[in-house]
């Protein structure tokens, strides 16, 4: 740890006022924000889901969701009905998105950092992310 | 079972698996696919769908904690989360193709290991001596809080921990899980980062892994709203509980925690294996 000390905290060569620390508790606002957010929406959802439904559904064997709670546009269309389990997956939604809002988060982050290395990984991991959401969007 | 009293036993469930998930860095995925599969009679997909959920819940909802600590690297997980995504692209393809079953007992396998190896270390490891020139070249390096101040730490046989994240990519794609334990192997014994950061660092990139099957999981109909919700409300209050704990408590009875909880899951990974369950 002698001759780490010097160099560790400060990254030379990089003065750039955002640091890493900044970008964290920046990252940590946007996820609090985020999960919340998703919280709220699912909670109200289930207010719904618990006051509406009558007879216990069963889990037992698998049938798949219905194909309106599968994409993002009926979705959206179910929860401006306020139909409870639409609701309750728009939430998952926003939960889902909280992820890739906080990896392009870091690659505006360490654009201002002007660490090209970081920008290029955290702009490939976005983009992997977008594509594994379109072609499950599909 | 009423629609109320399942929901309310599921969503107590749910804060138990969170609290431990957060302990762990394991992520609650591990611990809810099997109570919700053998207590609930809950098929394993809609068990998956509603885990994979709870899993970005918890990583999420403890990462916001635990970035005021100092505790992750948000470069090593940014870099890990290259491997841990692909290999949970991968992990979703493969789920139409491949049985699950040998895989299973191969990771509980590697979890029983892993646990017997965890518990003949004790105590904190001290930073790396001399740093790998591929972790300096990718930045892979910080300091995090201890009782002696600041100690500076780098990451070591960088290739390694990256091919292992990329299996535990591959597993959270395939079950649901947020892989945490493979995680935290892949930091603190292959990269020989400090536990207290590789369990941090660790929640904080389960939730981009598991954002990256999600879509394809909701898409396929695993996720089902009635089942998702009890479950992703008790994990991540829990998750928001363990993740205090986390910051006052002892690294040496977070290890033991940690060791009881793989071994005990690595047992059940062999047994559900067998059995056909999983």
């Amino acid at each position: 740890m002698d001759e780490l000390t010097g160099k560790e905290t400060a990254f030379p060569g990089k003065k750039t006022e955002f640091t890493d620390r900044q970008m964290e508790i920046e990252i940590g606002r946007m996820l609090r924000i985020g999960v919340s957010a998703s919280a709220f929406v699912v909670l109200a959802g289930g207010i719904l889901y618990l006051r509406n439904s009558g007879a216990p559904q069963s889990y037992e064997h698998f049938h798949a969701a219905a194909d309106p709670l599968r994409t993002l546009a009926s979705v959206l269309r179910g929860a401006a009905r306020r139909d409870a389990a639409s609701v309750i997956q728009l939430g998952i939604l926003l939960l889902i998105a909280t992820p890739v809002v906080r990896v392009a988060f870091c690659v505006v982050g360490f654009a201002r950092q002007r660490d090209r290395l970081y920008v290029g990984i955290s702009a490939l991991v976005l983009a992997i992310l977008t594509y594994s959401l379109a072609a499950g969007g599909r | 079972m009423g629609v109320w009293s399942f929901s309310a036993l599921v969503f107590g469930t749910s804060v138990v698996a969170g609290i431990l998930g957060a302990l762990t860095g394991l992520g609650g995925g591990v611990v809810i696919v099997p109570v919700l599969a053998l207590l609930f009679h809950v098929d394993i997909r809609y068990a998956i769908g509603a885990s994979l959920v709870s899993v970005i819940a918890t990583s999420s909802g403890a990462a916001a904690a635990y970035v005021r600590e100092g505790l992750s690297n948000v470069r090593i997980g940014m870099f890990l989360e290259v491997a841990t995504t692909l290999g949970a692209l991968l992990g979703a393809y493969l789920t139409a193709k491949v049985s699950s079953h040998g895989i299973a007992i191969l990771f509980g396998a590697v979890l029983l290991y892993s646990a017997y190896s965890s518990y003949r270390q004790k105590g904190d490891r001290p930073a790396a001596a001399k740093p790998d020139p591929l972790a300096e070249r990718l930045e892979l390096r910080g300091a995090y809080p201890t009782d002696s101040g600041e100690t500076p730490y780098a990451a070591r046989r960088v290739p390694l921990g990256f091919g292992i994240m990329f299996g535990a990519g591959t597993l959270s794609g395939l079950l649901g899980i947020g892989s945490g334990a493979v995680k935290v192997l892949a930091m603190d014994q292959a990269m020989k980062l400090p536990f207290k950061v590789s369990t941090t660092t660790s929640n904080f990139m389960i939730g981009v892994t598991a954002a990256a099957s999600a879509g394809i999981y909701l898409a396929r109909g695993y996720i089902d709203p009635g089942l998702a919700m009890p479950v992703m409300l008790g994990v991540l209050g829990g998750s928001m509980i363990g993740s205090r704990i986390l910051v006052k408590a002892k690294v040496s009875t977070l290890k033991m925690v940690f060791v009881v909880v793989i071994a005990a899951l690595g047992a059940e990974m062999i047994f559900n294996g067998l059995t056909g369950r999983i």
